[in-house]
């Protein structure tokens, strides 16, 4: 009970935080969200550390920029045939890469994402090095005017909340118990029956999918599809969310999104702008020698010991 | 021109010589990753940034104290080993016993932070090292013009490799290593020290990334983003070579370099991507690569 009241504080914040903060900041703090929540069912109840997922994220925002662009798709099939190709790229990537676990299953991956980040820089229908630009937002079920931030961004928030529940369900199903199981012991899972690499194929694309959602939606909202999106650093970037958020918690990546958006986004306006990098790495290094519950696994582990 | 059934040889022997350029480049970096797996099962993630690192001091060593290239090319390498050793000692020894996910997470920070350092001090724009005057100039061969420099990257990086490997197949202290590598815990009931050889492994490990730094400063330009981007390739020949022989890495690294070399002469479109793609043939095929030995 206690969690479901938590919820609805959440979402009674969700609902009011756009008169509250610059709304555009926010949709950005809620695609990125997704993208880590997205990320973390696979590092967090998988065990499996991807370095590659940007390729996810870029790979649905350039399908959906050019459909919606180019096709005259409506944001919502727009959004849909990314999340789509980004599924079905999900799938040829996880096949090849469960095939190898641990520190190499970080290797394939992100040499997957680069071989692709090679394909979009040079295929004639990305832009290049300028990518897509000026993408309309366009009209949601043909009458709400998303290039209203406001509206937009309640578009946004419920596409969040598809993802987050999916998640959630995902999770919590007997589905996802495998999944748990197959981090916790591998070789254990094998002998119970269980298909260990079709599991965790499924959880990559559900990954997958999700993460090339929340690129369709972020694409959206800033009206642009670049390179920076397929880049390692992007995949770099939601790797530091989900461990400072708290891998393996459901809110972590949520804690952790918000933290890292907020801290570029405070870094770029000052002159600090040029230490982003440095301070991202300095942080790493934090958390993996003295941290590594993140700050919602921190939170969780005083809250045990002090009240459980 | 010289041509051979319809081919340019000039251009084709051209590609082929950057093409063993780029490989004994990756050799000496896949060799360096291989041997810190070997014994401490972790991916040193700023391999490629020690790189950069080594060619950034190679360039600065001769800017404002006069090193010279030859000298530089003992000097660096011992000055980032110690740094490496530092980094084992006070960084990756602490989470030794974590899961090993956290020593590619805890060195990816690394990383970053030196590579955001030498952007910051450099900016991104690339600098240039000259070649030193006793490798200017070049031969001219039958089929193609050989700048002796390149010569001597391949001929310095051959050395390296093979003397390290007959260091670590054929010494007593190689089979000190192997020994560690197959089982740690007996090595140390035997005598060994083994925490102080996990450390000086660590050590030549990322000397080899800061010798190839230095070789590479008068070929490619000197900037903070040349390590990340041969990283990633490297990452791509681990796993097509597998991790399991120290010969395996080396002969890997030098045969994609040679198959990247032709691709760009004869299909330049995917000579960026070529490696990427025999990779995943590789996990196709053979999913623990070729020389792998787990499952």
């Amino acid at each position: 009970m206690k969690i479901s009241k938590l919820y609805i504080v959440l979402l009674g914040v969700a609902l009011v935080a756009p008169f509250l903060m610059y709304p555009v900041l926010l949709m950005k703090i809620l695609c990125f969200a997704l993208f880590a929540s997205a990320f973390n069912l696979l590092l967090g109840f998988v065990g499996l550390l991807s370095f590659g997922h940007a390729v996810f994220l870029g790979t649905g925002g350039y399908v959906t920029g050019y459909l919606v662009m180019n096709s005259g798709l409506s944001p919502l099939m727009g959004i849909l045939a990314g999340t789509a190709a980004a599924a079905a790229l999900g799938a040829v990537y996880g096949k090849l890469s469960v095939k190898r676990e641990g520190i190499y299953f970080a290797m394939v991956t992100l040499a997957l994402a680069q071989l692709m980040f090679f394909v979009f820089l040079q295929a004639p229908f990305t832009g290049g090095e300028n990518g897509l630009q000026g993408i309309p937002r366009g009209f949601l079920f043909g009458f709400i005017d998303l290039s209203d931030n406001l509206n937009m961004y309640y578009f946004v928030l419920a596409i969040f909340l598809f993802g987050f529940w999916v998640i959630n369900r995902t999770v919590h199903s007997p589905f996802g118990q495998i999944l748990k199981a197959i981090r916790d012991n591998e070789p254990r899972a094998t002998s119970l029956g269980y298909n260990v690499n079709d599991y965790k194929w499924a959880a990559f694309i559900i990954s997958a999918a999700l993460s090339g959602l929340a690129g369709s939606t972020k694409t959206l909202v800033f009206q642009l599809a670049s390179l920076t999106d397929v880049h390692w650093h992007m995949s770099g970037e939601v790797v530091l969310m989900t461990l400072l958020g708290g891998m393996g918690t459901i809110f972590g990546p949520l804690v952790g999104a918000a933290a890292v958006v907020g801290l570029q986004n405070f870094l770029s306006g000052g002159e600090l702008g040029n230490y982003v990098h440095i301070i991202m790495g300095l942080i790493f290094i934090v958390c993996v020698l003295a941290f590594r519950g993140g700050i919602v696994g921190e939170i969780q582990k005083i809250v045990k010991r002090n009240f459980g | 021109m010289a041509t051979f059934l319809g081919i340019n040889l000039f251009g084709l022997f051209g590609q082929l010589l950057v093409g063993l350029i780029n490989g004994s480049f990756y050799a000496l970096l896949s060799l360096g990753l291989a041997i810190i797996f070997g014994l401490l099962k972790i991916i040193n993630f700023a391999q490629g940034a020690i790189y950069m690192l080594g060619a950034f001091m190679a360039y600065l060593a001769l800017q404002y104290l006069g090193i010279s290239y030859w000298a530089a090319l003992i000097v660096v390498p011992l000055v980032v080993g110690l740094l490496g050793i530092l980094m084992e000692r006070f960084l990756i020894r602490p989470i030794a016993n974590e899961d090993h996910l956290y020593s590619l997470l805890l060195t990816f920070g690394v990383a970053l932070v030196l590579q955001g350092l030498f952007t910051h001090l450099f900016g991104s724009s690339g600098l240039s090292y000259a070649i030193p005057d006793a490798l200017k100039g070049g031969t001219k061969l039958p089929f193609m013009y050989l700048p002796n420099y390149r010569a001597w990257i391949i001929i310095a990086s051959l050395t390296v490799c093979v003397v390290t490997w007959w260091m670590i197949e054929k010494t007593k202290l190689g089979a000190y290593l192997r020994a560690g590598t197959e089982n740690p815990a007996l090595m140390q009931a035997f005598g060994i020290n083994v925490p102080l050889m996990v450390t000086l492994t660590f050590g030549f490990g990322v000397a080899l990334a800061g010798f190839a730094g230095v070789m590479a400063a008068p070929v490619y330009s000197v900037s903070p983003e040349m390590g990340s981007n041969i990283l990633i390739v490297v990452f791509a020949i681990v796993v097509i070579g597998g991790m399991g022989s120290i010969g395996g890495a080396i002969i890997t690294g030098l045969g994609m370099g040679i198959v990247e070399g032709l691709t760009k002469y004869f299909y330049p479109e995917a000579s960026n991507t070529v490696i990427f793609l025999v990779m995943v043939i590789v996990l196709l095929i053979k999913p623990a690569g070729l020389f792998g030995k787990e499952a």
